[in-house]
């Protein structure tokens, strides 16, 4: 049943932001949580079917969960209207770096150069 | 009586009305992109974030007031995240295969994505908070935020300066990546997941499924990386 994979998401989650506060870590609890059940479930052949459908319906509308922080820019309006040159500047070149630099490197990493693509 | 005025102020009070209005302007995004046939401008999230502002600045309500109800939406990004478990162990066989790749590349394109992110900000003048935020734009939703927050950035505008990333790597990457004759679906997958998150990743998805395979892990990857790796290159650069 999808509830009880997402009560184990839950429990995960505040067990890792627990141990985020409690340590001081600088990563966010999710991450944590994430990290441990992939290491978790990494050996064994299957991935627990209630896991995976609470997972499945959740990350099928990521998009709708980013809207309310989103809304956000509404604070925002008077430091974007200030500030959008070097904000749109700053993303667009950082942003096509980041894809050339990936890109390139898994390229010269990759083990088969297989599957070629336009 | 109850006038339509009265009927307002009791709505507008109540948290389900902006809870409604938020799942109803995602449908009403989601439904405009599919329409436009996955256009990459056509994006759902700022379909419905500027349907919800509208709303938000023509009836006077303030930001906090809406998140009384959006908030009910807004704390699932962290179970969604740890979610993201899940598409890692799915695919644990094309990770065996290419582990040395993503994982060189996983840690050049976070060190890029973020020091790249400081020093331009810094050069075009962007103000320290603006700096800050604009770190992890490469890094999916959820885990952006959670950086955003532990390095002195503001979480709300992260979330928007995501947005900006993930229209920008979508626009940009089959273009950028046919310039420069790279024909691998992986690493063109993996390039677009890493630099432009989740938006990134639903292009690559609609592409071909390989680059969209890889486009996800490395949205999970760069998540976990650059969660680790960002307040050490703050340091180093902030």
């Amino acid at each position: 049943m999808t509830l009880y994979g997402f009560v184990v998401l839950v429990i995960a989650q505040l067990a890792g932001e627990s141990l985020s506060q409690a340590f001081g870590l600088p990563v966010p609890g999710p991450v944590l949580a994430l990290t441990a059940i992939a290491l978790l479930f990494w050996r064994r052949e299957a991935i627990p079917q209630p896991l995976a459908d609470a997972a499945d319906a959740l990350l099928r509308h990521l998009s709708l969960l980013f809207i309310p922080a989103g809304v956000g820019v509404l604070q925002h309006l008077k430091l974007l209207r200030e500030e959008w040159f070097a904000i749109v500047a700053t993303i667009a070149l950082s942003t096509a770096l980041t894809l050339i630099v990936t890109a390139y490197v898994f390229v010269y990493l990759s083990p088969a150069k297989e599957e070629g693509g336009k | 009586m109850n006038t339509p005025f009265n009927l307002w102020v009791y709505l507008s009070a109540s948290p389900l009305t902006w809870l409604g209005l938020t799942l109803a302007a995602y449908l009403v995004g989601d439904v405009l992109a599919r329409r436009s046939g996955g256009h990459p401008l056509a994006n759902p999230v700022l379909i419905a974030v500027i349907l919800i502002a509208a709303v938000l600045v023509v009836s006077g309500t303030n930001y906090a007031i809406y998140f009384e109800g959006a908030q009910f939406v807004h704390v699932l990004l962290g179970p969604a995240t740890v979610a993201l478990a899940v598409p890692v162990l799915r695919n644990r066989q094309a990770i065996r295969q290419n582990w040395k790749a993503m994982l060189v590349a996983v840690l050049c394109g976070s060190v890029i994505g973020v020091t790249s992110a400081v020093v331009f900000g810094r050069l075009f003048g962007a103000s320290e908070l603006v700096v800050r935020s604009i770190a992890p734009k490469s890094v999916t939703g959820a885990i952006a935020m959670g950086i955003s927050r532990e390095n002195g950035g503001d979480p709300a505008l992260t979330a928007v300066l995501l947005l900006f990333t993930g229209l920008t790597g979508a626009v940009t990457v089959t273009p950028l990546m046919n310039l420069l004759r790279i024909r691998d679906w992986k690493a063109r997958g993996f390039a677009a997941g890493l630099a432009a998150h989740g938006i990134g990743t639903a292009r690559a998805l609609s592409v071909h499924p390989t680059a969209g395979t890889f486009a996800g892990l490395a949205l999970a990857l760069n998540g976990i990386v650059t969660a680790l790796l960002a307040p050490l290159l703050l340091r180093l650069f902030g």
